[in-house]
């Protein structure tokens, strides 16, 4: 069994969304507070939404130096899994575990609305159950979620298929993105595809009470991923 | 030795400021025509103990460098308050 350990930051406020998304996927699922230094033998560590130290000087910016961090960069470095959602994913690019970074949407408003999304790369610890090119509907809510890179790590992540998930044109074909993001980018993952962050929510969206189950198999792909040494953070 | 320091930190330039562009707009609206290229940032003072004002500088450089400043999409500039 996965063991996932769900980091709360003061703010987040996704933390219950992740660890039941964990738990509905059969995965040991608990809360790791940003003080703790120990993840607890995780093999799966998850940065859920909200609003880390109140996006206080730029969003995730904080939150990267919080001790539970040292950890984080130490499980991932070893090969551990790392989910980071939303702000989660602002924490990976502040903390140099993502290259580049989220900044103020373009049209300045936090949007909060589900958009369509396509799955572009499978190999990841969190996409393995999802098709190439596979269409889905996720929730995004964020106000500094237009990615931004320089030239030549755009070129990287495409080279390297690192774009885990892009926004599509709505079904009217109106909107094509829902905040300025460079090359429509909603995912990004390392190398390996160990460590993932995505703006949308599954979180959000993996069980048909909350209007979508599009967002189950990036928990349940996450659930069927062998670590080569489990529960490698003591 | 305590020095004040003052950090601004800018968009980078080339980078698209959602912020500056809003409000040029309003500028506009209000009737400043003469207003353009308006770019919104960030200032930051803080007290530096240091040895003398080249090391405060180069002390808040590190602290831009690791905190203030995102080295992906943003520039910041230091000034050192010579009392």
């Amino acid at each position: 069994m996965q063991r996932v350990a769900v980091v709360r930051f003061p703010g987040s406020n996704c933390d219950f969304d992740s660890l039941r998304a964990a738990a509905h996927v059969g995965a040991e699922a608990y809360f790791v507070w940003h003080r703790d230094t120990d993840l607890r033998g995780a093999d799966v560590v998850v940065l859920p939404g909200g609003f880390s130290y109140g996006d206080y000087l730029r969003a995730g910016a904080i939150a990267r130096f919080s001790p539970v961090m040292q950890a984080v960069q130490r499980h991932a470095g070893d090969g551990g899994a790392v989910f980071g959602i939303c702000n989660g994913f602002q924490i990976l690019c502040e903390a140099g575990l993502l290259p580049g970074a989220l900044v103020r949407n373009a049209g300045l408003h936090f949007v909060s609305k589900p958009v369509d999304l396509r799955v572009e790369r499978t190999d990841t610890v969190f996409t393995s159950e999802y098709a190439a090119g596979e269409r889905v509907r996720l929730p995004v809510s964020h106000g500094e979620g237009r990615y931004v890179a320089d030239e030549a790590t755009l070129a990287l992540l495409e080279g390297e298929g690192r774009v885990v998930l892009r926004y599509l044109p709505d079904a009217m074909g109106v909107e094509p993105n829902p905040n300025g993001s460079t090359r429509d980018i909603a995912g990004i993952c390392n190398p390996a595809g160990t460590v993932v962050g995505i703006m949308p929510h599954p979180d959000r969206a993996w069980v048909a009470n909350l209007g979508s189950t599009d967002g189950l198999r990036f928990f349940t792909s996450m659930a069927a991923w062998q670590p080569a040494t489990p529960g490698r953070s003591q | 030795m305590s020095y004040r320091v003052h950090v601004r930190v800018m968009p980078r330039a080339g980078l698209l400021d959602p912020q500056g562009q809003a409000v040029e707009h309003a500028l506009g609206t209000l009737g400043f025509e003469e207003a353009g290229a308006v770019r919104v940032g960030r200032a930051i003072e803080l007290n530096v103990r240091a040895s003398s004002p080249a090391d405060a500088e180069a002390r808040a450089r590190r602290m831009c460098d690791r905190l203030f400043a995102n080295p992906v999409t943003e520039d910041y500039t230091v000034q050192v308050e010579v009392a």
